[in-house]
């Protein structure tokens, strides 16, 4: 029969198969429940149908869209070609400003109205996420 | 003008030294000469004397404001005060490399100095390996992101630094991790000039532990400091976002671990000697990436900053070199010697089942950061993946971690038995007791969190009672495994617990919600020299009556025009309570966010024990 060592080799290898495999088969399966995509306001107005799951949407916040209350704060986000109304309860990064970048993370209520639950800050104001850079296009 | 200049000078200097420092080695590799000896070492400390001069002279041009220095004009501003002119010097891009190099350099000589007693080709090797990574690291800086260009006509006035980065604790927050993943890289180029002259073996573990400890000490505050930072200064109230960025610094800190582990076995008997050599190379790997990923701009993160993707090319193609040439080396030296005498429980057995959590944690993370990279160069779709996917995968194999935590460091060497049974499972019993009178009214999770909490019980307990009562043989190690069970129920508790109110409101508003009452008091303006500022002032009275006073306050800082939210933060030893304030221009609410968080403190205080573990370790006597 085999020798010991052999044995021992074996099951090791045997382990570390089962693990890799198992540890693959938890990182995807969670990575499809986990993802967040990201939109750009058009991509959205072409969506033929509505997803329910949690979306980041970017572009520019528009002039003189933002209005705050004592529980909410709505803004229009725009990539200059189609807009969508977010309304958000929750604190607002440092940077958040009109005609600035902006990267909202929440739910979509219909193709012209997103419930965020998170808008996300940046700390450099040339910074611009690379997704709005392109959302954006040439702008 | 003068000091950029030498700077630049003593740069190339140093890069010339790189050159004939290998070339000596090289041709006196089987010389036995006793002078040769000093002479690699006076070369070294020119070497490391020159980046010294040249990191001074940034430095000088900081503090002089010398606008004719790009990276100056890039990252100052005369109303900047001194402290963050000088810290600004490793708040950018170049310097900050400069500060790699500087301590890569740093490492070397005091390797050589350190490692007088071991076999002479070993450490010609490592100098070798070393200065292979120095000059590639000089390349970069010279050609791709050199410190010193000059500017002309130069500006009256710099651009001025990232407001967010004029901070204390990021002014020491780089040097700190950068002396943690710059340390790996000696160890890297100690194990491959191990593995060539085969000589990984007891003695070589020994010494090499010391610089394995440094690295790993260092690396655990600059972690910890980055994540201090992030809690007070982002303002979102939270210590850890999973982010990209943090996530390339947690990755190296893993295998740091895992290697810190196995070289306990290896100090005992020769084994994992592959193991050991491959988790050195992943270690500094994983420290190249993280400075390659955070600067390239390749992630897409909330720490950002704005950068030039050709930088990330040449560390990627540099990187790449590294890995092929560790990887020959490795595989053309390495000789298999270990002693198979395996026996399943045993202190090896238990420290290999540390390695596999730690690598399943690896893995995780590697794949969380990455996958959004090359999803996108795949398919151009963008994602992101959130804290939820870390969570689910890494929380349920924490238990049977602390668990492998409470028994392995109990076992013996080669093969033994579990003793003090009783005690065991008494301790057992009143973490499970304790955990379930504590959250039976607390959370609706209730049986994952009673199994993550009473496994961290669990090892809190029987690591205490070791402290107590055990001899101090092994104190270093019950001290980090204690730190370990205290980070990680502060970090449950502090999760379960934390309350938080977010709201707008307008000044002298009163807001109610829960028994808690918010009542915005005045705002009162103040100007500094390169920012205003504008302070709330809060009275926020919890259910029982008690009130606090909390101070947030918005700075608007000139150069550049960024406004940042310095939260203010009421420490006590229980909880903490946060308040941080935002503002939309152009209307007249503030956005606020409130938050109790308790065992704050106890998070910081953990990481902190951990690391002295890892100072008594290093400082501990053989006996």
């Amino acid at each position: 029969m085999y020798g010991k060592k052999v044995k021992l080799r074996f099951l090791f290898l045997v382990l570390l198969l089962c693990s890799i495999i198992l540890t693959v088969f938890l990182v995807l399966q969670s990575l499809k429940e986990n993802v967040v995509y990201f939109q750009s306001p058009s991509e959205i107005k072409n969506l033929t149908k509505l997803d329910k799951k949690k979306l980041r949407i970017g572009g520019m916040v528009k002039k003189q869209s933002i209005n705050i209350n004592s529980n909410e704060v709505n803004f229009i986000i725009t990539d200059f070609k189609s807009e969508i109304m977010v309304t958000y309860s929750g604190a607002v990064p440092n940077l958040f400003e009109e005609g600035k970048g902006v990267v909202a993370e929440g739910f979509l209520k219909d193709r012209n109205y997103f419930l965020a639950t998170k808008i996300l800050a940046k700390h450099d104001e040339n910074y611009m996420p690379p997704e709005v850079k392109d959302a954006l296009g040439d702008k | 003008m003068l000091a950029s200049q030498i700077g630049f000078f003593s740069l190339v200097l140093g890069l010339g030294l790189s050159f004939l420092l290998s070339f000596i080695a090289i041709i006196n590799f089987n010389d036995n000469k006793k002078s040769f000896d000093n002479n690699i070492l006076s070369l070294s400390f020119f070497q490391l004397f020159f980046v010294i001069i040249s990191f001074l002279g940034l430095v000088v041009s900081f503090i002089n404001s010398d606008f004719s220095n790009e990276t100056v004009f890039n990252n100052s501003h005369t109303t900047k005060p001194l402290f963050y002119k000088i810290s600004g010097t490793w708040g950018n891009h170049e310097g900050s490399l400069l500060l790699w190099l500087l301590v890569l350099t740093l490492f070397i000589f005091l390797f050589l100095i350190k490692s007088k007693e071991q076999p002479k080709k070993y450490r010609i090797l490592t100098l070798l390996f070393q200065q292979v990574i120095i000059i590639g690291f000089f390349l970069f800086l010279l050609k791709t992101s050199n410190p010193f260009n000059y500017l002309f006509p130069f500006p009256r006035e710099g651009l001025g630094l990232n407001p967010i980065l004029q901070d204390p604790i990021l002014a020491i927050h780089p040097p700190i991790l950068y002396l943690g993943y710059v340390g790996s890289s000696i160890i890297f180029s100690a194990a491959l000039s191990a593995v060539t002259q085969n000589y990984i073996t007891k003695d070589w573990a020994q010494h090499i532990k010391k610089w394995i400890l440094i690295s790993w000490i260092f690396l655990t505050l600059g972690i910890m400091l980055g994540s201090i930072w992030a809690y007070y200064e982002l303002g979102w109230g939270g210590f850890w976002f999973w982010d990209p960025v943090e996530n390339v610094s947690l990755m190296p800190w893993l295998t740091l671990t895992a290697l810190l582990h196995c070289i306990l076995v290896l100090e005992k008997k020769v084994a994992l000697t592959s193991w050991i050599v491959i988790l050195a190379i992943t270690t500094f790997t994983l420290s190249m990436c993280g400075t390659f990923l955070v600067r390239s701009g390749i992630l897409n993160s909330v720490h950002t900053f704005a950068n030039d993707p050709e930088r990330g090319i040449f560390i990627l193609i540099f990187l790449f070199i590294l890995i092929f040439l560790s990887l020959g080396i490795f595989f053309l030296f390495h000789k298999e010697k270990n002693q198979n005498q395996i026996f399943w429980l045993s202190k090896e057995t238990s420290i290999l089942v540390n390695n596999w959590f730690m690598m399943y944690f690896l893995s995780v993370i590697l794949i969380g950061t990455t996958y959004p990279i090359f999803l996108d160069v795949i398919s151009a779709e963008k994602i992101s993946v959130g804290p939820p996917f870390y969570h689910k995968l890494i929380s349920p194999f924490l238990a049977p971690f602390l668990l492998g935590m409470v028994f392995g460091p109990k076992l013996r060497w080669l093969k033994s038995k579990i003793e003090n049974k009783i005690s065991l499972i008494i301790l057992f019993v009143i973490s499970i007791f304790l955990t379930i009178i504590i959250l039976k009214n607390l959370t609706t999770d209730l049986l994952f969190y009673t199994i993550l909490i009473s496994a961290a019980f669990f090892l809190f307990f029987s690591t205490t009672k070791e402290l107590f009562f055990q001899k101090l043989n092994n104190i270093s190690q019950t001290i980090a495994h204690f730190g370990f069970s205290l980070l990680i129920l502060s970090i449950l508790f502090n999760s379960i617990l934390s309350s938080e109110i977010i709201t707008n409101i307008k000044v002298g508003e009163k807001y109610n919600y829960n028994k808690i009452e918010i009542f915005f008091e005045k705002i009162e303006e103040k100007k500094e020299s390169n920012f205003n500022s504008i302070i709330g002032y809060f009275k926020i009275t919890s259910e029982d009556g008690k009130f606090v006073q909390l101070r947030p306050e918005l700075r608007i800082y000139n150069q550049p025009k960024i406004i940042t939210s310095e939260a203010d933060i009421k420490t006590t030893l229980l909880e903490d309570k946060f308040l941080a304030m935002n503002i939309v221009k152009g209307n007249e609410y503030f956005n606020i966010r409130y938050q109790v968080k308790p065992f704050m403190l106890w998070i910081w205080i953990s990481v902190i024990l951990l690391s002295i573990g890892g100072i008594m370790s290093l400082l501990k006597k053989r006996i």
